[in-house]
């Protein structure tokens, strides 16, 4: 099977060219760097909507792109089960397109955050979790300043078990020190109910994929690409 | 017949989504220059919009549909208040 992934490039982002970087050659797939206006889904398996900034993040982070045409197409994806995959600014952009509920404030610390960070799985089940186990605790690094997860509806989210990461320690314990943004319940990613097609999240595996970028020598943002390549053949199949 | 008017809008964090733009301000600035009497500050953003409109409240009406379709603010989160209309 012949998996191709669409890797959206909106103005102003910059971790377009890592994701590309990490499907083509650590997971070995096809996967095209794609102008937000000139994206088809129907050329495409799954597409991701990577971190960085887009249009200045004026207004809000992810707003102006929101309303790219790109995610109008992606929006079919959304509906038909491929999956819609948003990190950093492509999760701010998830938020706001309505993808996915709530939304991404300002940093309590009002301070960019850049560091590494602990995260705990807390559903495997989704198209960018199933190579993993629940309680597994990952080591990706953060990057943003609008990182603070807010939505009106945590009981929904819990029972609806859209809660995908949650910041944590080493050990996989969920403290305010773990939580380097002020994340409502620690949060760090969620995805939608209906496929568990939709991911969004803060931390960026694109840039946790290879042991040579890691301080602990870690690569466990491979499992997030290569679940998304299963969860694509799973669905074909 | 069609007039200029100025929309000023604000929009600001929920009561129950915290701000911390606000909370410093009081915090470190406000209450160390001993201004023991504010209690609460809250932070928004200010657009300023210069449309043309029949009237005062057709120029409102066209504002409040825009934010609320373009989601210029985000309900989620936040308030939207038109602060005023006037002509330009």
């Amino acid at each position: 099977m012949n998996i191709k992934i669409a890797v959206i490039q909106f103005p102003a982002a910059n971790c377009d060219l890592d994701a590309i970087h990490v499907l083509n050659n650590v997971i070995n797939v096809q996967a095209d760097l794609v102008w937000h206006n000139h994206f088809k889904e129907s050329n495409y398996d799954a597409v991701v909507l990577p971190g960085g900034f887009s249009f200045g993040d004026y207004l809000r982070a992810g707003i102006i792109a929101a309303h790219s045409p790109a995610i109008d197409e992606a929006k079919i994806m959304l509906k038909d089960g491929r999956p819609v995959i948003g990190i950093c600014n492509g999760f701010q952009i998830l938020t706001e397109a309505q993808f996915l509920p709530g939304a991404l404030l300002r940093n309590e610390s009002l301070k960019f955050s850049c560091k590494w960070v602990n995260l705990k799985v807390e559903n495997n089940k989704t198209a960018c979790t199933n190579k993993m186990n629940v309680g597994d605790v990952l080591a990706f690094p953060i990057a943003h300043g609008e990182g603070r997860y807010y939505t009106d509806n945590l009981k929904e989210l819990e029972d609806n078990n859209q809660i995908v990461f949650r910041y944590s320690t080493e050990n996989g314990q969920l403290t305010q020190e773990s939580n380097p943004n002020g994340s409502l319940d620690n949060i760090a990613g969620i995805c939608n109910s209906e496929f568990v097609n939709c991911i969004g999240l803060m931390p960026h595996p694109e840039r946790a994929s290879e042991a040579i970028l890691s301080p602990k020598g870690t690569d466990h943002g491979k499992l997030f690409f290569e679940s998304i390549v299963e969860f694509i053949k799973r669905r074909v199949s | 017949m069609q007039a200029n008017f100025i929309v000023e809008i604000i929009m600001t964090n929920k009561e129950m989504a915290r701000d911390p733009v606000g909370a410093t301000i009081k915090r470190d600035l406000l209450a160390k220059k001993g201004y023991d009497m504010i209690s609460n500050v809250r932070s928004g953003q200010y657009l300023r919009i210069h449309i043309s409109a029949e009237n005062e409240e057709n120029a409102k009406e066209i504002i409040e549909d825009m934010c609320n379709k373009l989601r210029i603010f985000n309900p989620v989160t936040q308030n939207l208040t038109i602060l005023r209309v006037s002509k330009s």
